[in-house]
């Protein structure tokens, strides 16, 4: 047999290969964005609409796809290839090699960490400078960090694919932002009452759905969380409509003393320190970290007790569970009960917050984003959730703080603006790379010899 | 009656609209099992680039030639917007074709985030309103009947007797129609599995964009968010028909369109949309094999 | 196998079981019994309607007619057919496994036996309210649930893999978990779907063992559908055969074994097949030694169904357009056989002591005439006084399709007998 020559195989380099490929990527962007691009629709002096030509514009942008696309054929893929050659060549790793010192008490490194967060950037920026990091990003992330670890309760553990969760978050929040403005009940009575509430619902909108799988489950829950949202806007007798409903009280330090600066027991008074209004501000941080960690403890008892185990096992076979002789009716409606409440305690801290509330905050994109923080963060692992909780919403804050930015693409440029489009952008490509999401395994719950984790290749996603 | 009648008329226009757009959702969830939450997006970026269009053709002629816009406005919005369907597809579900049933979802709904976004920021957040295209109104026997519902009915039914040919009595939808029942075995028979899943994005995507055009130029008005309520208004209607039937598709756009316009008219124009949301819900709890759809046994 | 006579008392007893789906019936009045303590095994060809009448039994098909009864140890009864199917397990102790086999993959073979014990422990840790605080009984319970997963681990042979996620066991070792699952929640009746499919010899036997095992030390009673012969026979006591959703033959496994019924419907009616089986069984001339007539004792009996019928009427369906089409007539190779059986001039033996030679009737060649021996035909003139039926009878039974006719046989077989040739 004649030996076949490398030239007939491979004509074509990796370079000669990319730069084909870049020149596809450069035409299908050329037709993606010549119209939406190069061109702008827009309102001139006399309010009638006109086309701006940006062409300028829309040669960069497709010299960009190019050249990325160029970057990651020539370099990027050959890159990974080799790792991925390097690591089958390797021995694999050993499962019981010694774990260190910071992974072993991680969890505990980080609950501290989280603690000392405000102290620390009290030290760096002064009192007035922290109110925006401790504002902004500690009690933003961490409502969406309590929020997605109830949603896990629904989605990640017994795999109910709930795309309405806002609902139970609006609930919270304007069961409190009522029952406050009307009787001035204490935040302490009316946070278990907001989750009562919030669960009672959970249970309501939980009945018609059991029978449902999959996407059609996702669906109608979506229907739902849009429905309350309508009737929000509606239901202008109760609501207040599209205006919300404001001066909703603050939250008082169990009744001795308060953040009220009219108040005769305004912190400052009580305890003889300037005043501001980051005190109150470092006073929810605590509190939203406190309800967060309630929810991981909660979360972390019921998986290893016979209801979590349900919801794990009705994630991984509704009918195996019937066949053992498990109620799974009443399992899901536990699980929705649960999660519900969660975030109807999380929608009352929002009100007593915001002190203000508005059905605008609770649109269907809320539900997708923490949902998406649930699956990116790696279905049922509370710490995958926490971390993507941190990088997605973290990271869109810090766009606002990136000023940087406006020197290069000029005044005009408010980089919030793509917020959103990252977002998605960011959903998508996490998806691409880790489907499972960040974290990719499971910790069981009970273990005869060793706890081994169970890789996420194994789990279910759950049907509904 | 006469009132009624009217109404009829009305919804049986949005009705088209929402029929056109819901062909898209039902074939892609027939073939790959999927639904394709960015595909009410895709129906937003055909009706922006049909406006682009027009405003291009606008500031070129001197006159308003209306039949010759309108085709031209569709047919780009049509290769268009397949382009960017095509695109979707290629990049952002195929690669989780095999997976994890979460994960396309996820990957779809960050899609239509980042869709509608990016026509927002490419665009401009406000409102984009076009001097109307057609403004003849008929009137026959008291009720008035404008000439863009005449427009739109007419355009549909044309577009769903070539689309009806195509998948009834061609290859390509034959072979779609294998890839549907069982995609491995179509595969091993020789089918291109990957280029009929492409073909039928695309196909959805060109209807989904003539909808946006239709949609822009009756309403005379588009904005970036208008992807959101009709896509799930149209997905309710391909659900509704029974999901994976194109003609159940249609049946449940006119029956929608037809359900809102009477409810706008005699209720409470506010609740329309709860009135959609609701039939959504009660539809998938109690008849989730929709009025033309055959339903499915789970094998113990 | 039981050599004494079952003393044993009901503990399942199925009566007049009939399932419809659309127009088809998929089983159609069906009636027997399982005993307490003893390993019942169903068997018949495929679509017989077996892993029906199991999701019958266990709850996921609500069936069109019959009874469904299940006494347990203390007496109580629970009728199968009315029970929400997840109490049936939890009420009446009666535990399934599945075809395809239904672990929770992403769960290590621990908690799959822990999630079993899923009520016992929800009770005890006061649903769930006590267990979160730390106080009630819980602690001890979950102890108590975690020995007998151990228990089990061990019978099963699993106990090195217990902290393995189940996915990850090999086919064997999962269909082994999944009974494993399934004693855990302390059945009195374990129904096995096919336990045996996929096994390789050495696994089949594994099986058996831990099968006989539950049997000897639990008391559970166990049915089982199954298509592995050497598993069916060598360890159930009891055996009920359906085919195309009847019951034909119901007794213990030697005299299933040799059933001539069972035998055709397994094995089809036409072979020479039949004849190498039966000596196999050990007996050639079995089938002359029977009268001919359906086991009544053991049958179907006239009853007031509407789905009752001989053995011999096969399952209606329903075509496309939702008209009642009835199987081929005579498709059911066990009624075929006593059709056959049932030809009026069959005689037990030959007249004399010798036969004709059937085989000058130009049609018949050795193998036929050696059938037609089998069936008591052994001269001419009983070909000849063959009326219509019988001729049908035969041309099924022998899959001639019309060449009796064509080749005339009984008019050869008329001059045969009166030309005197021998």
């Amino acid at each position: 047999m004649t030996a076949i020559s490398p030239d007939h195989i491979e004509r074509t380099t990796p370079a000669q290969r990319a730069l084909r490929e870049a020149l596809y990527a450069g035409v299908i962007s050329f037709g993606l964005f010549v119209l939406l691009i190069g061109l702008k629709s827009d309102q001139n002096i006399r309010n009638e609409l006109i086309l701006v030509q940006r062409w300028g514009l829309l040669a960069i942008v497709v010299a960009l796809v190019m050249a990325g696309r160029f970057a990651t054929v020539a370099y990027l893929q050959p890159y990974f290839a080799a790792r991925k050659a390097e690591k089958a060549k390797a021995a694999p790793v050993s499962a019981d090699a010694e774990k260190t010192f910071f992974w072993k008490h991680w969890t505990k490194i980080a609950i501290a960490a989280l603690f000392l967060y405000p102290v620390v950037i009290y030290q760096l920026v002064g009192l007035q400078g922290s109110l925006k990091w401790v504002d902004n990003f500690g009690i933003q992330i961490l409502i969406y960090v309590m929020l997605a670890w109830g949603l896990n309760i629904v989605v990640g553990l017994a795999g109910l694919l709930d795309l309405g969760y806002v609902a139970f978050y609006a609930v919270g929040a304007y069961s409190y932002a009522l029952l406050a403005s009307e009787f001035g009940w204490s935040f302490w009575i009316l946070l278990p009452a907001a989750g009562l509430m919030a669960a009672f619902w959970g249970v309501i909108l939980g009945f018609p759905v059991l029978r449902l799988r999959g996407d059609y489950l996702a669906i109608v829950t979506l229907a739902f969380g849009e429905i309350i949202r309508l009737v929000l806007i509606n239901w202008r007798e109760v609501t207040n409509g599209t205006t919300g409903i404001s001066g909703i009280p603050k939250v008082t330090f169990f009744g001795l003393f308060d953040f009220d600066v009219s108040s005769p027991f305004y912190i400052a008074k009580v305890f003889d320190i300037p005043q501001s209004g980051v005190y109150y501000k470092i006073f929810l941080y605590y509190l939203i970290l406190l309800l967060a960690l309630l929810t991981a403890f909660v979360t972390i008892r019921l998986r290893r007790l016979p209801v979590g185990r349900a919801w794990e096992a009705l994630r991984e076979d509704e009918i195996a569970c019937r066949s053992l002789g498990i109620n799974t009716t009443n399992t899901k409606l536990t699980a929705f009960a649960i999660g519900a409440m969660f975030g109807g305690f999380a929608g009352a801290f929002f009100a007593a917050r915001q002190g203000f509330v508005s059905p605008e905050s609770f649109v269907f994109l809320e539900s997708a984003i923490i949902l998406a923080i649930v699956v990116l963060g790696g279905m049922g692992s509370l710490t995958g959730i926490a971390i993507a909780a941190l990088v997605m919403i973290g990271g869109t804050e810090i766009l606002r703080e990136l000023h940087f930015l406006k020197a290069v693409f000029g005044q005009d440029f408010t980089p919030e603006l793509y917020r959103m489009l990252l977002f998605g952008m960011a959903m998508v490509i996490v998806m691409l790379w880790k489907p499972r999401g960040f974290v990719g395994s499971r910790e069981p719950t009970a273990f005869l010899h060793k706890s081994k984790a169970v890789s996420s290749s194994f789990t279910k996603e759950g049907h509904g | 009656m006469e009132y009624f009648v009217q109404q009829l008329v009305n919804g049986l226009t949005l009705g088209s609209i929402y029929g056109l757009i819901a062909i898209g959702y039902t074939m892609v969830y027939g073939i790959i099992g999927m639904i394709n939450f960015a595909h009410g997006d895709i129906f937003m970026v055909g009706a922006f680039i049909a406006l682009i269009v027009f405003l291009f053709l606008v500031s070129v002629f001197a006159s308003v030639n209306v039949v010759l816009f309108l085709l031209i406005m569709m047919i780009v919005a049509m290769l268009l917007t397949s382009l960017y369907s095509w695109t979707i597809e290629k990049v952002a579900y195929r690669p989780l074709r095999g997976s994890f049933r979460l994960a396309p979802l996820i990957t779809a709904i960050g899609m239509s985030i980042a869709l509608s976004n990016f026509v927002q920021v490419t665009q401009g957040p406000r409102n984009k309103p076009i001097p109307p295209m057609i403004s003849t109104v008929y009137n026959v026997f008291g009720i008035s009947i404008s000439a863009k519902q005449i427009v739109i009915v007419t355009v549909t039914i044309a577009l769903l007797a070539i689309f009806w040919y195509l998948v009834n009595r061609t290859a390509l939808g034959r072979a779609q129609r294998a890839c549907e029942q069982d995609r491995k075995m179509a595969a091993l028979l020789g089918i291109d599995v990957d280029r009929t899943i492409s073909i039928t994005f695309i196909m959805g995507a060109s209807l989904a964009a003539v909808a946006g055009t239709l949609y822009l130029m009756y309403y005379g008005v588009v904005s970036f968010s208008d992807g959101f309520v009709p896509g799930v208004k149209a997905f309710t209607a391909a659900v509704l028909g029974g999901i994976g039937s194109i003609p159940g598709a249609v049946l449940g756009g006119l029956l929608i369109g037809f359900i809102e316009g009477m409810w706008s008219a005699y209720f409470s124009i506010d609740y329309k949309d709860v009135a959609a949301f609701s039939i959504l819900a009660i539809v998938l709890i109690f008849l989730p094999s929709g009025i033309l759809g055959r339903p499915e046994v789970e094998k113990v | 196998m039981n050599a004494a006579p079952a003393m044993n008392d009901p503990i399942l007893s199925v009566e007049h079981l009939s399932m419809k789906f659309g127009g088809l019936v998929a089983i159609g009045d069906l009636s027997f019994e399982a005993r307490r303590g003893e390993i019942t095994a169903l068997i018949g060809p495929n679509g017989a309607g077996k892993t029906t009448v199991f999701n019958c039994i266990t709850g996921f098909y609500k069936p069109s007619e019959g009874m469904i009864t299940l006494t347990r140890r203390d007496g109580s009864q629970h009728l199968l057919e009315r029970l929400p199917d997840f109490q049936i397990p939890a009420k009446a102790k009666v535990a399934r496994t599945f075809q395809n086999i239904r672990l929770f993959s992403g769960m290590t073979l621990l908690e799959n036996l822990l999630v079993a014990q899923h009520n016992k422990l929800m009770a005890a840790s006061g649903y769930t309210l006590l267990g979160l605080f730390g106080i009630g009984g819980y602690h001890k319970a979950s102890a108590e649930s975690i020995e007998l997963a151990k228990y089990w681990l061990d019978k099963a042979d699993l106990t090195s893999r217990a902290d393995d996620p189940a996915g990850d066991l090999p086919y064997g070792a999962q269909r082994r978990l999944e009974i494993a699952r399934a004693m855990c929640t302390g059945p009195e009746l374990l129904c096995l779907d096919e336990p045996a499919a996929g096994l390789n010899p050495r696994e089949s036997n594994a099986l058996n063992e831990l099968l006989q095992g539950i049997k000897a030390t639990s008391g559970t009673s166990i049915l089982l559908i199954e298509h592995d012969m050497s598993v069916v026979m060598q360890i159930s006591d009891h055996v009920v055969v359906l085919e195309y959703g009847r019951k034909i033959s119901d007794g213990d496994p030697t005299s299933v074994k040799s059933d001539p019924r069972v035998i055709a419907a397994y094995l089809g009616v036409d072979d020479t097949e039949v004849t190498d089986v039966l000596a196999e069984v050990g007996d050639v001339h079995v089938i002359e030694q029977l009268d001919g007539e359906p086991d009544r004792a053991h049958g179907p009996t006239d009853s007031a169904s509407m789905m009752a019928g001989p053995v011999s009427d096969t399952i209606g369906h329903s075509d496309d357009k939702g008209e009642l089409v009835l199987v081929e007539d005579g498709a059911s190779k066990a009624g075929q056989y006593d059709r056959l059986s049932a030809l009026a001039n069959a005689l037990a033996a030959p007249k004399g002591g010798t036969p004709d030679k059937l085989t000058l009737i130009k049609g018949i060649g050795p193998v036929n005439e050696r059938k037609l021996h089998e069936h008591g035909i052994f001269h001419f003139e009983q070909i000849a006084a063959w009326s219509e039926a019988d001729i049908e009878a035969a041309e099924a039974y022998l899959e001639f399709d019309g060449r009796i006719s064509r080749e005339n046989w009984v008019g050869q077989a008329k001059a045969l007998a009166a030309g005197g040739e021998r």
